[in-house]
Order: structure tokens, then sequence, then C-alpha cells
């Protein structure tokens, strides 16, 4: 079961805000999906290595040379704010 | 086919059409544009203007063109994963998959509709609206992909790209009635897809049949330096012409083929394993015995990827920020609380929760070891069979709004589709027949990088199954 307590503090750790009626329907729907995943607990896992990744790739290196990015203004274009050739956001101690 | 519409060739006779001088490609680029335009099924988010300046004479798809699912970022040109949190963003560079197409002589036709961020199984999680079944408008085209399996389904496109993390590609196949292709995890770069889980998600193809699906995909597969994780393909892809299936051992796991599969789609199943028999297939059951619980791992690692790559969207360097003002962290949370719909909200909290303190191991570890399981199940079946083959969704198209208040029930949908996307191997879905007048799929899947034995197997399966299409396209229903 998790908890509207809960839920509140996941929302705030992902930095949505939700509104009452969605903190109670998360709450029943998490809840219900968790509940589902939760079938894997009848597994024996022990001794089971992990996969992060089905591809056995590691360390992609490649060799330490500039190379051309994004120019300035184009990275800029498609930005909500800008100001003196930067991202624009709101102060960090506002409000 | 009739000389007066293009639209009505498949994309490799239309190759062939124009490569023998009986076809223009700017007409048909021009055929196809119109069709997009027209499209009454909410397939395209946007359609391109005119045929490219460029020439694509002399090039292997002769300038084909191709409907790209929004998602893949088309330099200047919309690219919205479906999501209103991006609404207007025109990326600065092109997706590689996308460029690959577009130098083999692809050019750009549309951006379809999709479920936003890839997050669906209906198209009903679209900011854009939902996409409409060709077979049936009051019917879901399936999902994520569901605006390119729509596109091709209704002849408003030749072919397109899809991407599937959980069956995104092979489910709206199915459910549309065409050909759809998840090919192994690294071999199509995924530099330029707007990420959903990135040791999931793999570009395809999605087809009106097999032979274009390979031809597709021929041009697509490779190498890219900007994606670590990416492999290439070892050989070429090549054009699939198998008639008999001797030899050929097929297992089908009983844990994918029984319990929960609507019995007109199960019926469909076993009309083809029929045939593969009479080709000359050998058709045994086989075990996954861990497939049961692949959906609930997907769903802990899904969403814990999705709930990082989702992290980015934050109202700063792209997209729309809320205008509601207040400090830096309130502007982060009501952009993010404006712009993401329910169920990536859903998603991004339970990937949040599950990799949180105190969860992870519970969750995030205990998945892992079971994605392990489920490719060491796989492993294990190919070493008797040269193929498992299953039903590719549980049901035929569902009506519009049936799912959508339980999240479970539409999670379901993935159940035969999600073990193949956990073990990284690829899979294909042709049309079984039809339940009902609906068509339904039939999956085959092999070992990683062996696509070119899926499309041969499925290319005959494919001419002994005669699947008609035509409902589809009539635009009548």
């Amino acid at each position: 079961m998790i908890d509207r307590e809960q839920v509140l503090h996941v929302a705030r750790l992902a930095r949505l805000e939700l509104t009452d009626d969605e903190v109670g329907r998360m709450s029943e729907e998490l809840s219900a999906v968790a509940d589902y995943i939760e079938k894997i607990d009848e597994l024996d896992l022990d001794g089971v290595a992990p996969t992060t990744h089905v591809v056995e790739v590691s360390n992609t290196l490649r060799p330490d040379e500039p190379q051309p990015s994004l120019p300035r203004e184009v990275a800029l274009e498609n930005a909500p704010s800008v100001a003196d050739g930067g991202f624009r956001v709101p102060s960090p101690q506002a409000g | 086919m009739s000389a007066t519409d293009p639209t009505a060739l498949t994309a490799a006779a239309a190759v062939a059409a124009i490569e023998d001088g009986t076809l223009c490609a700017g007409e048909l680029f021009e055929a196809y544009r119109a069709a997009a335009a027209a499209d009454e099924h909410n397939a395209y988010l946007w359609v391109a203007d005119g045929a490219p300046e460029h020439d694509a004479t002399g090039t292997p798809l002769a300038g084909v063109p191709v409907a790209i699912k929004d998602l893949f970022c088309t330099a200047g040109v919309p690219s919205q994963a479906g999501s209103k949190i991006l609404e207007g963003y025109r990326p600065p560079y092109t997706a590689t998959v996308v460029q690959r197409l577009a130098a083999a002589g692809a050019p750009l036709l549309g951006k379809t509709n999709q479920d936003e961020f890839a997050m669906g199984s209906s198209n009903e999680n679209s900011a854009y609206g939902p996409v409409l079944n060709p077979w049936d408008r009051t019917r879901v085209p399936g999902g994520s992909s569901g605006g390119s399996a729509a596109a091709v389904a209704a002849g408003c496109a030749p072919w397109a790209l899809g991407t599937d993390t959980g069956g995104s590609i092979r489910q709206p196949a199915a459910l549309c009635g065409i050909v759809g292709l998840k090919p192994t995890y690294g071999a199509v770069s995924r530099y330029g897809m707007i990420a959903f889980a990135s040791s999931l998600d793999q570009a395809g193809p999605l087809t009106r049949d097999v032979g274009d699906a390979a031809l597709l995909l021929r041009h697509m597969v490779g190498h890219d330096r900007r994606d670590s994780t990416s492999i290439g393909f070892p050989g070429e892809i090549g054009v699939p012409s198998a008639q008999r299936l001797d030899g050929i051992r097929l297992g089908v796991p009983e844990e994918l083929s029984g319990e929960g599969i609507e019995p007109g789609v199960l019926a469909a199943f076993h009309a083809v394993l029929e045939l593969a028999e009479e080709l000359g297939a050998n058709v045994q059951t086989c075990r996954l015995p861990h497939a049961p619980h692949a959906l609930s791992a997907y769903y802990v690692l899904a969403p814990a990827e999705a709930s990082s790559n989702l992290a980015r969207y934050d109202g700063v360097r792209y997209g729309a920020r809320s205008e509601d003002g207040g400090d830096l962290v309130e502007m982060y949370t009501r952009t993010r609380s404006e712009g993401f719909g329910a169920e990536v909200k859903r998603r991004i909290m339970l990937g949040t929760y599950a990799l949180s303190s105190g969860y992870y191991d519970a969750y995030y570890g205990r998945a892992q070891r079971v994605r392990t399981k489920i490719a060491d199940d796989f492993h294990a079946a190919f070493e008797r069979f040269d193929f498992v083959v299953t039903p590719t969704a549980p049901t035929v198209a569902f009506e519009l709004g049936a799912k959508t208040a339980d999240p479970l029930s539409m999670y379901l949908n993935d159940y035969c589709t999600v073990p193949m996307s956990l073990a990284g191997i690829p899979a294909i879905s042709i049309p079984s027949g039809l339940s009902d007048g609906l068509p339904a799929g039939f999956q085959l899947a092999g070992p990683a990088f062996s696509e070119n034995r899926i499309l041969n197997a499925a290319f005959a399966l494919e001419q002994a199954i005669a699947f008609d299409p035509t409902p589809a396209r009539s635009g009548t229903r």
C-alpha cells in the first residue's frame, strides 16, 4: 500500500505537484501496480546477477579530440527565456 | 494495383517502379503527402509541405518517403514526443536513423502521433488526441507507435518508423493488421530518439509486408559513435525469399499462449501454427518459466529509467515553461505538473518510488535479476528451437476508452511482447488473421541478430496466410 504521505514524498522527489484528487487516485493506482509488481517476490533470485544492459559493451571510449558542438545561438533557440547568451531562470531564492 | 494510384504499391514495388521509369518519385511523394494531409485517423501531427529538393535518383530507396514517429528528432520540424511539455520544440539536429534513411533516398513524409513519451498501448495518452484504428474508428490502433501503424494500415504512408520499448511497434502492428519488427537491441542507433527507457528503447519498421520491413531495416541498422550502446549489424539485411519452413523448429511457450489470450486471437494463432507445419516446420511446446514475471520486472525497470530520463524536462532549455512564476524549484515543479499527462506522471512516480531510498533493492535490484532469468530462459529455448512464437497481443483492437480507467489492464497488452524486450532479442509481428473482423498478430522471436532468419520465416508464413488488408484502406468504417 502506497499511502498519501508516501505519494506526496515521491511527488516532491520527482518535482511534481499533485492536486488533492490526484494524490488519492495516485495512491490507489500505484498501490495496485505495486501489488502486481510484488509478484516477483515469489522468485528465488539468490546468486542471480543483475542485468543492467543486454548489450555486453563496457567503457565505450573515443579519442579525446575537440569537436565542433552546437553553436550557442542554436542551443538557445528553443529556450523559453534567454538572457546574456544563456538560459534565463527564476532566482533560486525568490518567492 | 492501379496505375493511377501509386499509393496502392508496397514500398519495395514503388522503388522498383521508380527504377524502371514507370513511376515518378515526385508524383509518389505528392500522392502520399495528399493522403497524409487528408488522413482522418489523427495519425499525423505534422505533414511535409512538398517533396525535398534534392533528387533521389540512383539511391537505394529511390525517393519513396517515410513517416516518422514524433519522438525522432528531425531538424527544424516539430518533434514533441506526443507531449505538451515539448510543444513547439524544433530540434537543432536529426536522429541518426532518420538521417540514414534520408541518405538512402527515403525523405521525411510526416511525423506520426504517439502515446506521450511512448508510454501507452492505445495511443490515448497523446497530448494531441487519440489515433483511430483504420479497421474500425471506434477502436484504438494500439500504442505507443499507433500513428505510424494507422498511417501504414490506412495507406497514408508507404511505411513508417516506430520505437519499441515493451511492445510499442509489435502491438500496434498487430492491432492494425500490418508488419512490425523490433530489432536486436543495439542494431539501430538511438541517437536523436527522445528517450523513454534507454536500456530497452529500439527503433524499427512498420510496413505493409515482410519484404518492406526487410528493405527499410536494411537501411536503418549500423553502428553509431554517438550512441555508446550501439553495436550495428553483423552483415547485411537481405531480401527474404523463403517459401518453406522445412526443418525449422518453432517453440510455443505455454506461459504466453494460453491464459489471458482472447479465444479469437488464439484461434488465429493456432491456424498459423497449422500452416507452419504444412510448410515443413516442427511445432512443439516450450517453457519460458520466468515470462509470467516479465511484466512485473518491466514495470519497475522502464518507469525507473523513465523517471531519470524525464528529469531533463524542467522548463529551462527547451519546451514549455509554466507562466505561473515563483522561484526556481516552483518553476520546475509547475512546468512539469502542467506539461506531463496523467500516464507519464504515473510512470515517473512509480519509477521514483522504485528508486527511492529503502525500496531500491526490493524493486529495482530484484527486477534486474528477473531480467537475467528471462534472458536465460530464452537462451535455453533457443538451444532447442529456432524461434519462439506467440500471439503478439492478447486481444484485438479494443474500444476507445475501454481501458483508460485501469492502468493495470492497459499494461497487460504487453504481456507477450515485454519478455523479448527485456532479453534484447529481435521479434516480428505479422497479421495472423481476423477475429470478429479485426486483425490479430503472430509474433516470431529469435536470438540476437537473427533478423535475416526471422524475416525469411515470417515471409514464408506471410505467403501462406495471405492476409487481406483492404478493409483498412477502404476508409468506410
